[in-house]
């Protein structure tokens, strides 16, 4: 091998900044000269106080937002306009409220361009792969919150991307649904091994999914303050893993450099 | 189950009663001279004037007459102010421009063009679909307008994401939270294409069921105009019930009031 291969997605000194409202407020920084890289196949949580700019950074990633200074490469070419290898797995609910649960599926096959009737069958492949069996006719509003989320996976999924940008994805399931979730996403993620940048404000959630955890600093100007690489052995189940003597060792470890950066953030949102 | 159908049932007797109780009042009033039959009418008349109109057929022919104009507007308004919303709501420069000038034409009474439209377009149907698009244009328009406007940027980025272009975000996002914005007003536009209709012909026609009760005030005939408005009221219900279905329909995909969400 000549070259080293490239990373899946590398952002490089980012900086993002907002132009406030009103003409004379200051302009608010979110996140200030971070970097960071993702390998192909690697499994990355980023961990940080709420309002850290985690989503800001996401959004960079994907091309929905363009960064004030800093470069976005992605499998080493810089990013112009949307990120078409990655597929985004929203905090809210983003999924078509008019489109059947199968109909959400293939969405992203018809924009394509492929013929409707495949469209709808390969959803349907899928809608079985994330345990949706015979709820394809359903409306969005029909489902519960953990099926949406199952509908928005495979959703995701289908299209195959290289890259798998989650925001917080599983925030609003309650606690026995996202360890269910969060099983069948590692299942998935084993299967075929993509690129996942997983924003979470859970730290057993990073340190149980992940390859490695970035923990970021407080915001405003959000930088990466720390890196941890996860040895936990895998194929693991969530619930066992966190149990485990190694587990405890990086949470405690990660927690204490958390710890200071959450405080810090609690202070700023009493002031604002 | 049974109990919900006992309840209907209960429901609609006393509805027929209330209305039965109403045309007696007007029975008993005219009828002992309270009120002067000549400016009130009389029920039993009234009823036998729209009966004999249907027993005859003469009334079919207004009453399609005003249907077609009715349809015809509705028709022509909703597809019009479909098409002007997606494009103003889509086009900020252009919707800056026009703003005061739609505004101005929403606040205008309408009515008063009647009589223009009836120079420009002559006394039959045309004329009153160009009176009855005006009202429902606005309707759909500024539903559309809203809906295209309240697209969760959420679902827009995820369909960007999964590599819609511009024409599909409209077609696969925009159109169809257009299109539901405007089923939502679906009652008020067919039940204004049906003012549009209805009036339009009273101010000036030669057929139709507006065209009916003015020839009858004509000739101080209070017991059919009276019978041109029971007809008018009955076809407009019938409408509205069509409609319903039609909502039901097309709106399966929104969450009914009367279910909870679950999470």
């Amino acid at each position: 091998m000549g070259e080293a291969r490239a990373p899946a997605l590398a952002l490089e000194r980012i900086t993002c900044t907002f132009q406030a409202p009103e003409r004379m407020a200051p302009a608010y920084t979110a996140v200030r000269d971070l970097s960071l890289q993702v390998a192909p196949g690697e499994f990355v949580s980023i961990v940080g106080p709420t309002g850290c700019g985690k989503s800001t950074l996401l959004n960079v990633a994907a091309g929905l937002l363009a960064p004030s200074q800093g470069v976005v490469r992605v499998a080493g070419e810089p990013l112009r306009g949307l990120n078409r290898r990655a597929g985004y797995l929203f905090q809210a609910e983003a999924l078509l409220p008019w489109r059947s649960a199968r109909g959400n599926v293939a969405a992203g096959l018809q924009f394509r361009g492929i013929d409707r009737r495949q469209a709808l069958r390969e959803a349907e492949e899928w809608l079985a792969r994330v345990g949706l069996e015979g709820f394809g006719d359903h409306y969005p509003h029909q489902l519960s919150g953990g099926m949406r989320k199952r509908v928005a996976l495979a959703q995701t999924l289908i299209l195959d991307p290289a890259i798998v940008l989650m925001d917080e994805p599983f925030s609003a399931l309650d606690v026995q649904t996202r360890q269910l979730m969060e099983n069948e996403l590692l299942d998935l993620w084993s299967a075929d091994r993509k690129s996942v940048v997983f924003i979470t404000h859970d730290l057993e959630e990073a340190i149980s999914l992940s390859d490695r955890v970035v923990v970021l600093s407080a915001g405003p100007a959000t930088r990466t303050i720390g890196e941890f690489g996860i040895d936990l052995a895998r194929p693991r189940d969530v619930a066992e893993v966190r149990l485990t003597r190694r587990f405890l060792e990086l949470h405690r470890e990660i927690w204490e450099l958390l710890k200071a950066e959450v405080l810090k953030g609690h202070a700023q949102g009493k002031r604002a | 189950m049974r109990r919900a159908n006992a309840h209907r049932i209960r429901l609609l007797a006393g509805r027929v009663l209330l209305l039965a109780g109403f045309f007696l009042v007007w029975h008993v009033l005219t009828q002992t001279g309270v009120l002067p039959p000549f400016f009130f009418g009389s029920p039993l008349t009234v009823l036998g004037n729209a009966a004999r109109w249907f027993a005859s057929g003469k009334i079919y022919r207004h009453l399609g007459i005003t249907l077609i104009e009715t349809v015809l507007a509705f028709g022509a308004g909703t597809a019009l102010g479909l098409v002007v919303g997606l494009w103003l709501a889509l086009a900020p420069t252009a919707s800056a421009l026009l703003e005061p000038y739609i505004k101005g034409a929403n606040a205008m009474p309408r009515v008063i063009l009647a009589p223009i439209f009836a120079v420009w377009f002559g006394l039959g149907i045309l004329s009153k679909v160009a009176l009855g698009v005006t009202l429902v244009f606005f309707i759909v328009f500024f539903n559309v307008y809203q809906g295209v406007k309240e697209v969760s940027p959420v679902v827009l980025a995820n369909a960007r994401m999964l590599g819609a272009t511009r024409r599909q975000l409209l077609r696969h996002v925009y159109l169809p939270s257009a299109t539901s914005w405007v089923f939502s007003s679906l009652h008020t536009s067919v039940g204004m294409a049906f003012v549009g209709a209805v009036v339009g012909e009273y101010l000036g026609s030669s057929a139709g069921v507006g065209y009916l009760i003015l020839q009858a005030e004509g000739a101080f005939d209070i017991n059919t105009v009276f019978a041109g408005i029971l007809v008018l009221t009955a076809f407009a219900l019938l409408l509205d019930a069509i409609v319903t279905l039609l909502e039901q329909r097309l709106l399966r995909w929104r969450p009914v009031a009367t279910t909870t969400e679950t999470h």
